[in-house]
């Protein structure tokens, strides 16, 4: 501290003894190697706002997309990470108390403020986890392509599925069978292949015109009577198309589902509630940055969206090729930034535990000092320092 | 060989038990000034959307927040503030040169993509 720097006269000043700084080697390297350590997590915090910035509307909102709490379910913008900032936050008060203890040579303090530390590093780890995992999984609904070529993000309560049960047996299951298991997960996985559709007999209409397709590819060319037969089948394609359009003209009721071993099931789910689709990229109907879709629309659009038979309808969670949230940038910042800042606080924790047993063996007391808790706390507090900008502008803006 | 002219800067940083209270009051009223500011953040985010027209105000308190914040952090916590003038410079001052202008250049550069993206589509 500068108040107890010792006043040298000019000569001892300029023969090489005294640091400009009156700091230790160790301490001055360890600033200078946050700041190059500040400068990569500020070069990631900038692109990360130059891809937003170029992306506008398009971007996920934090408070949108982090809204859950472990056991509370939906509903808590930000309340999840904001306890996290403040464990980290509560985690670097006691690295400046245990820095404090040791400037008074108190060994028993240092000891338990470094583990009090340690622990408050496994809780950040541990609330890191949780939200890769919820990231990851994402929420019930996904993000839905729509008939338009725009794709939306879908907010609301999601009804429970009660049962799944079988009006055709498969493999597994028999007709009448009530499956009540592993629900949401089956439910999910059918809609990403497209396997959800209205009611039973769009499965039948569409298995009658791929039926149909194939015999109209076939080759007829010296076979009697062929013209006939194509105009025929043309006529009937265009019926079962007209019919399946009728169909899905109609609001949607409940939905069947092809299970994995080819079983169709009826679906037994209660309503959504405060269903609301906000769009995050355009088509050739809704916009980028237009009023959210509400109400009755808004239902019949996100089931009509994944009963039409077609795969890749709809997104669940994240990956690094896609994600629900928004576009395929954002979960790439949001692992790389987490992630590197998470493998921080992991880095700090081990440097933390290795230091906490140099304290306990008296290493330091020995040295009659202990500027190496100083100098690990600096680090510390640096993933503090960093936590606190990825809290503003990955989550807050 | 050992050299006993060194000068031991790492026992400069002692202090007395008396010294230490008060430290140590300064730290706890550091602690609440940081949650309260989170708290307040998150209660401000809770009720002023992105499209709300307060909105551009509400980024800016939280990004003025955030620099406060961080400012407590580095000059208190890490004891910045205790060190000399010069040592605080150094460390600082070519950071916000070269991250002040990153910021400026990368932020133009986005706005213009960003319109070219949207004038010409993707």
């Amino acid at each position: 501290m500068g108040e107890h720097a010792v006043i040298l006269d000019s000569k001892t000043l300029w023969g090489g003894k005294e640091s400009p700084f009156s700091t230790s080697y160790g301490k001055l390297m360890m600033w200078f190697f946050l700041v190059s350590d500040a400068l990569t997590f500020t070069g990631l915090l900038i692109a990360y706002g130059y891809t937003r910035h170029a992306a506008q509307a398009a971007w996920p909102i934090g408070e949108e997309t982090f809204n859950s709490m472990p056991f509370l379910g939906h509903g808590y913008p930000l309340l999840y990470v904001a306890l996290m900032t403040f464990i980290l936050i509560v985690s670097s008060v006691t690295m400046v108390l245990a820095v404090e203890a040791g400037h008074r040579m108190d060994r028993k303090g240092v000891i338990k403020w470094m583990i009090a530390t340690i622990i408050g590093g496994f809780f950040f780890l541990g609330s890191q986890a949780w939200e890769w995992s919820h990231f990851i999984h994402g929420s019930e609904f996904g993000k839905i392509e729509l008939a338009d070529g725009s794709q939306a993000i879908v907010r609301g309560h999601f009804g429970e599925i009660e049962n799944f049960a079988v009006i055709k047996g498969g493999v597994h299951h028999k007709n009448g069978d009530i499956i009540k298991t592993d629900l949401l997960h089956q439910f999910q996985h059918a809609a990403e292949k497209g396997s959800i559709y209205r009611n039973e007999s769009v499965i039948v209409n569409l298995s009658d015109q791929k039926k149909i397709t194939a015999q109209l590819k076939m080759d007829t060319t010296g076979v009697k009577g062929a013209a006939e037969k194509l105009i025929v089948l043309n006529n009937k394609l265009v019926l079962l198309k007209k019919q399946l359009n009728e169909i899905q003209s109609k609001p949607f009721t409940g939905g069947v589902i092809i299970l994995h071993d080819g079983s169709i099931a009826k679906i037994n789910k209660k309503a959504d509630e405060h269903l609301m689709l906000i769009t995050k990229k355009s088509g050739s109907k809704f916009k980028v940055g237009s009023e959210p879709i509400e109400g009755k629309k808004a239902t019949e659009l996100y089931y009509g969206s994944i009963s039409e038979g077609s795969a890749n309808k709809v997104v669940y969670g994240a990956n690094l090729k896609q994600n629900e949230y928004g576009p395929q940038q954002y979960g790439q910042f949001f692992f790389f930034i987490t992630g590197f800042h998470g493998f921080h606080v992991f880095s700090g924790v081990i440097i933390n535990i290795i230091i906490c047993i140099g304290v306990v063996l008296g290493t330091y007391h020995k040295r009659g000092h202990y500027e190496m808790v100083e100098k690990t706390g600096l680090y510390w507090h640096f993933v503090d320092l960093v936590w606190v900008f990825v809290f503003t502008f990955f989550y807050l803006v | 060989m050992l050299r006993d002219d060194l000068i031991e800067y790492s026992l400069h940083t002692h202090h007395s038990e008396d010294q230490g209270k008060k430290i140590r009051k300064k730290i706890f009223f550091v602690t609440i000034l940081l949650t309260v500011i989170t708290a307040a953040e998150v209660l401000l985010g809770a009720f002023i959307h992105q499209n709300s027209s307060l909105w551009p105000f509400v980024k800016w308190t939280f990004i003025v927040l955030t620099l406060f914040k961080a400012g407590y952090i580095v000059m208190i916590f890490m004891h910045l503030g205790d060190e000399k003038k010069w040592m605080r410079n150094v460390i600082l001052i070519p950071y916000f040169i070269f991250v002040l202008y990153l910021i400026f250049i990368a932020l133009c550069e986005a706005l213009n993509v960003g319109g070219a993206l949207a004038l010409y589509g993707n």
